[in-house]
């Protein structure tokens, strides 16, 4: 069995559905930092089966709304001393604004310059929609 | 809440009893339209029409000219700011200046409801893409509750196009709202209501719908046929187009066993879909819709504007 050793200081996004962490990863823009980052995929999860986990030994803010459009049962740890000091939990904003675009091509916000997409959380058959605000066509967050 | 300088952009924006209040007011203009001939003196509406529209912009003009006041505006993208790549925002923050009420067809969805974000004076939508067409309901709203008295209770079918009608989802969803509505969805399966739409419907407001593809065994259970154009180019195949065209167009034949006082509806402009002979027949009721059309416009206007309309009152 692979070991990765835990962190003493930083984040552990964790509980991501297996496929997205490298999105999350490339999202974060991880790739780019100059401290260690840990990217594990396919780790064996009782709650979910297979789960990704991304580990960051530093402080960084991450968007937890951001986090809770791309996943909803993603988790987040903060560690200090070795020890997780808080545990957070996404955000399923109620509101949107400018994180993504109407996928109506009718849409006015797709042509208007001056327009900043704005959605209202709409859920159908146990999915996360978002609807818009301008068009009123649902909307799913996709990265 | 009072109407006086709010929007419409989707009818669903007003509640029910200032629906009432708008159409009480229709009421009264169309049994007494003269004595409302001066209460928009002074006041003056701005038409943004991004797009052609004859009917939508000159029933608002006539509106408008018969309350007394005046008409601004262009009827043609092509020939206004816009063109020279003007933001809505800007178009309609200027125009805010220039009139007191604005009207917007656009071709974009939502275009109606970005303008009222920036608007220091009240936007009806006059048409947004395949989104909303809040006048044309409230149109056909007062109809239906001229005729019958009512809008509750109300079994109402629409048979055509129902997928990409808009008119049809508007009123569909206006009348969701009144107690005992039920609708009877005639379409090829092509043309179906959308999925999503149905189901917010049943969710919503736990109304009847019936689906059938043949107008002649629902045609004797309901009081008003609402007649919807169907275009050939939305079949896929032209078997189908063949085999059904000819099921949803109306005449006077179809109507033999209709209710005498089913009222036959159409937001015009009908192209085959009503044959002439049902013209006189007493249940055709379009031209009369189309003429309430301007008095819904009078007295959504009046409203929104905030003019005194206790004019004919005794």
């Amino acid at each position: 069995m692979l070991t990765v050793n835990s962190i003493n200081c930083g984040i552990v996004i964790d509980h991501i559905a297996a496929g997205n962490g490298i999105k999350i990863f490339e999202k974060l823009k991880l790739d780019e930092v100059d401290f260690p980052v840990v990217l594990l995929i396919n780790v064996s999860s009782r709650k979910l089966g297979r789960k990704d986990i991304i580990k960051i030994e530093n402080k960084i803010d991450v968007d937890l709304t951001m986090l809770g459009l791309i996943d909803p049962n993603i988790t987040v740890n903060i560690i200090e001393n070795d020890k997780i000091v808080k545990k957070m939990n996404t955000i399923i904003p109620e509101e949107v604004q400018g994180l993504f675009k109407c996928k109506n091509p009718r849409c006015v916000s797709n042509f208007d310059e001056y327009v900043t997409p704005k959605f209202h959380l709409a859920k159908a058959n146990g999915k996360i929609h978002y609807r818009c605000g301008y068009c009123e066509e649902l909307t799913t967050y996709s990265i | 809440m009072s109407l006086k300088g709010r929007h419409l952009i989707d009818p669903n924006d007003f509640s029910l009893s200032e629906l009432d209040e708008i159409f009480d007011l229709a009421d009264r203009m169309a049994d007494d339209r003269d004595s409302f001939g001066n209460i928009c003196n002074g006041k003056i509406l701005g038409t943004l029409f991004y797009e052609p529209s004859t009917r939508t912009r000159l029933s608002f003009e006539s509106a408008m000219l018969r309350m007394g006041g005046k008409v601004l505006g262009f009827s043609d993208a092509s020939t206004s700011s816009v063109s020279k790549g003007e933001s809505i925002a800007d178009t309609i923050r200027v125009l805010s200046s220039y009139a007191d009420v604005v009207v917007m067809r656009h071709p974009k969805e939502g275009a109606p409801k970005l303008a009222s974000e920036y608007s220091l004076i009240p936007v009806i939508n006059g048409g947004d893409g395949g989104h909303q067409h809040p006048t044309q309901t409230l149109t056909d709203l007062l109809t239906i509750r001229r005729y019958r008295g009512t809008l509750e209770n109300q079994t109402i079918a629409f048979c055509g196009d129902l997928k990409f009608g808009r008119t049809v989802h508007s009123l569909i969803s206006a009348m969701s709202r009144y107690k005992g509505s039920k609708f009877v969805l005639i379409s090829p399966a092509e043309l179906r209501l959308p999925g999503h739409l149905k189901s917010s419907l049943l969710e919503k407001h736990n109304v009847g719908i019936y689906e059938t593809e043949n107008l002649e065994e629902v045609i004797n259970q309901v009081n008003v046929l609402y007649m919807t154009r169907i275009q050939k180019e939305r079949f896929f195949n032209e078997a189908d187009y063949m085999r059904l065209k000819d099921s949803y167009i109306l005449s006077r034949s179809k109507l033999k066993d209709s209710r005498e006082d089913m009222l036959v509806m159409h937001p015009l402009p009908r192209v085959n879909e009503i044959s002439y002979d049902v013209d006189d027949d007493k249940r055709a009721v379009y031209f009369k819709q189309a003429e309430f059309g301007i008095y819904v416009r009078m007295a959504l206007m009046a409203l929104l504007l905030g003019v005194n309309v206790n004019v004919n009152r005794k």
